[in-house]
């Protein structure tokens, strides 16, 4: 297994110091804006809890939902397609743009279409596609991934993204924020001028009325979802909730989640295209619900991974991606969320370092605001590997015959008095810096102690009878 | 009035911490209760379950239910071990005809040492004079989450007289310990590790107190090997210490 990608992906994010400070800074700041953020909510458990039971209602009866909403996005003069797989919602866009003559779209950020390459397909099919969220057009330009479902850039720094702003927008170099991103709005302004085309994910969807929301930061939304003639958004079908009276308690808990803000600065919410009458907003909108491995999800026992409402908490919290960054993953949805979803969604067998890959400190189900049991799925999923043989051969020995030896008292005995009996070569005092595989791998980092001179047990014997002393 | 007692002492303690076991023990017997030690306990079947070896650590569960039968309490020095058995086990043998409702028992009866002391026994923690008056600072191990707060883990240690004592920066950052995790990813555990270690060493403490072994046996291991000197101890010993029940020198 140590000569998997994954260890590859995290050798290198390891030894990139850049990327470590840039992680470490920007996710610790964050887990403290959302520390503040949730304390000035008096009863932000109870948010969550509501927030979870919502969600795990909606998706007990998720094709009641589902179908209530198609109902009243259509009531309200829009079109709804529903799209099993990656490669069936990218035709379906594409035909959109093809029977309508479109060939120039904006996209807000959205990791939906991150999962099933939107872009590409589009580019492929002739519609010039660009990017509006300032990091989702700096990831477009300099031909790269986001690494963070929230903050696409944050494996970035200052100089990288300069350079790839005076590359292609041929500004002077300069790497004050502010000052870049003043160029990419007015580049950004030029091409909303022009386009024909707007796709944006979902962040809620409201079953009785038929309305999407859409949260940005940067006003983009707002833009793509009103000046384009065709407005198409992508959402997972898990994305629905019963009622638009349900967002109020959404949109307290993303933004806080999130960033550490009471509230995203732009919600758009979304009931049909333009109407007679309207000054503006699209001529038409499309709706595409897209499956791909969420129904097959829904029904089994990892359901409530479907509950993420994708504030990158996790991420944030999590100590192995603020190590390892988000590229190590390999994966649309990084993070403890992605160890999850990957494997779920996508391809178990090459995920399945993932599941394996944390220390199951439990900080992502701590913050996670609909409380989705990170480490417990984790464990699931492990437990899966065993049972499918998914494991290394000397792993599945070792913790069977440890756990025999652990159910019989006199073997347990037997072996720490052994171990150390055996400690005692090449030890240095009470420590040990070189040990036999697997162990061996622990070593390279950590002495390792030896076994206590007198185990507990033999110990308890002599304070039993001290103790008898003293009473008598 | 006497409390009775079992101990769970946990097969790291056992093995590699066994003065811990014996500061649980005296500092139970200092506030009245009656401590057994059933002998014939091992392991709770934690680091099976973790590693998705779920056969085993069913076997293992229904041991600690049958080890651990008609004790009014069962107390750990283990945060982790605590979690498995009122977490985890009874979640495990839920389908178990014979052993789900004895392992839901036994999860109301164990208590993780720390909140032992606090809740049970309501011990007074501000009229306990520390006696180790070197700069101590404190842990908090990852699977203490659900047992106690950061706030309250702490407290166990901020709230003795006359303590010297140094708040942990990111103290709920994991050590990288994780059991099996530290072994198969070595390289990111060393991170994790490495990380501790410099928020330890800027705090300026002597002594490092830490109530899960595992975590122990990883930071104090990292920290042997880059020369770092540095006391780790368990809650149990510094209150054990405190109250004058350990005749040996540490």
């Amino acid at each position: 297994m140590s000569g998997s990608w994954f260890y590859r992906n995290v050798a290198e994010a390891l030894a990139d110091d850049a990327l470590k400070a840039a992680i470490a800074s920007t996710s610790s700041k964050k887990m403290a804006s959302r520390a503040a953020a949730v304390r000035e909510v008096e009863n932000f458990d109870t948010l969550r809890d509501l927030a979870k039971q919502i969600k795990q209602h909606t998706l007990d009866h998720l094709d009641h939902y589902l179908d209530e909403f198609a109902r009243n996005v259509e009531a309200s003069g829009g079109v709804v397609h529903r799209a099993a797989t990656a490669e069936q919602a990218n035709a379906c866009i594409l035909g959109i743009a093809r029977r309508n003559g479109l060939t120039s779209c904006v996209k807000v950020k959205s990791m939906t279409t991150e999962e099933i390459g939107l872009t590409a397909a589009l580019e492929g099919g002739g519609v010039h596609t660009v990017e509006t969220d300032l990091g989702e057009f700096i990831v477009q330009i300099d031909d790269d991934r986001p690494s963070h479902i929230v903050t696409p850039i944050i494996h970035k720094n200052r100089k990288q993204v300069a350079t790839a702003m005076v590359r292609e927008l041929g500004i002077e170099y300069t790497e004050d924020p502010e000052t870049l991103t003043m160029h990419a709005r007015r580049h950004l302004r030029g091409v909303f001028r022009t386009c024909d085309m707007g796709v944006s994910g979902v962040n809620f969807a409201a079953a009785d009325t038929g309305t999407i929301c859409i949260c940005t930061n940067e006003g983009n939304g707002r833009l793509t979802v009103t000046r384009p003639k065709v407005h198409v958004a992508l959402m997972g079908i898990e994305k629905v909730i019963p009622r638009l009276a349900d967002l109020s308690i959404f949109l307290k808990i993303l933004a806080r989640s999130s960033t550490g803000q009471p509230i995203t600065v732009y919600n758009s919410l979304v009931t049909g295209p333009r109407r007679r009458g309207d000054r503006d907003g699209p001529e038409q909108l499309h709706v595409v619900l897209l499956d791909n491995g969420r129904s097959r999800v829904r029904l089994s026992e990892y359901r409530e991974a479907l509950q993420c409402i994708r504030c990158g908490a996790c991420l944030n919290a999590c100590p192995v991606y603020r190590r390892i960054g988000g590229h190590a993953y390999d994966s649309t949805y990084p993070g403890p969320i992605g160890k999850l979803l990957a494997p779920l969604l996508g391809d178990s067998s090459r995920y399945a370092d993932l599941p394996q890959a944390s220390s199951l400190c439990g900080l992502c189900k701590e913050v996670c605001p609909v409380q989705i049991d990170i480490p417990g799925l984790l464990v699931k999923l492990r437990r899966d590997q065993v049972t499918g043989k998914n494991v290394p051969l000397m792993r599945r020995l070792g913790f069977r015959l440890a756990s025999a030896m652990l159910t019989w008292p006199r073997g347990y005995h037997l072996g720490r008095q052994m171990a150390r009996w055996l400690s005692a070569i090449g030890a240095e005092g009470e420590w040990i810096a070189k040990l036999p595989p697997p162990v061996s791998e622990w070593t390279k980092y950590h002495d390792w102690p030896r076994p206590a001179k007198r185990s507990f047990r033999s110990l308890w014997k002599e304070e039993q009878l001290s103790q008898r002393r003293n009473e008598k | 009035m006497s409390v009775d007692v079992a101990l769970f002492v946990t097969c790291l303690t056992d093995t590699f911490h066994s003065r811990v076991g014996i500061a649980v023990v005296r500092v139970l017997r200092h506030f009245g209760c009656n401590v057994h030690f059933p002998e014939e306990q091992t392991c709770c079947g934690q680091p099976a379950y973790n590693n998705g070896f779920h056969d085993e650590a069913v076997v293992m569960g229904r041991r600690m239910v049958d080890v651990f039968a008609g004790f009014e309490h069962v107390v750990t020095p283990s945060g982790s071990c605590a979690s498995m058995v009122i977490h985890h086990t009874p979640e495990l043998l839920a389908d178990d005809a014979a052993y789900a409702e004895p392992s839901r028992k036994l999860a109301e009866r164990t208590w993780e040492f720390g909140r032992f002391l606090t809740e049970v026994l309501k011990v007074d923690l501000a009229s306990i004079p520390v006696r180790d008056d070197r700069p101590m600072t404190y842990h908090y191990s990852c699977h203490h989450r659900g047992i106690m707060t950061p706030e309250q883990a702490t407290g166990m240690i901020r709230k003795l007289s006359g303590v010297d004592y140094r708040p942990l920066d990111n103290i709920d950052q994991c050590c990288g310990f994780g059991g099996a995790f530290g072994v198969i990813y070595p390289q990111i555990s060393d991170a994790m590790v490495t990380d501790k270690l410099d928020c330890i060493a800027r705090t300026g403490a002597e002594v490092v107190v830490c109530s899960e072994a595992g975590c122990s046996m990883t930071i104090a291991g990292a920290a042997r090997r880059r020369g770092l000197s540095v006391t780790f101890k368990h809650v149990a010993e510094v209150l054990a210490e405190a109250l004058g029940l350990m005749d040996d020198k540490r």
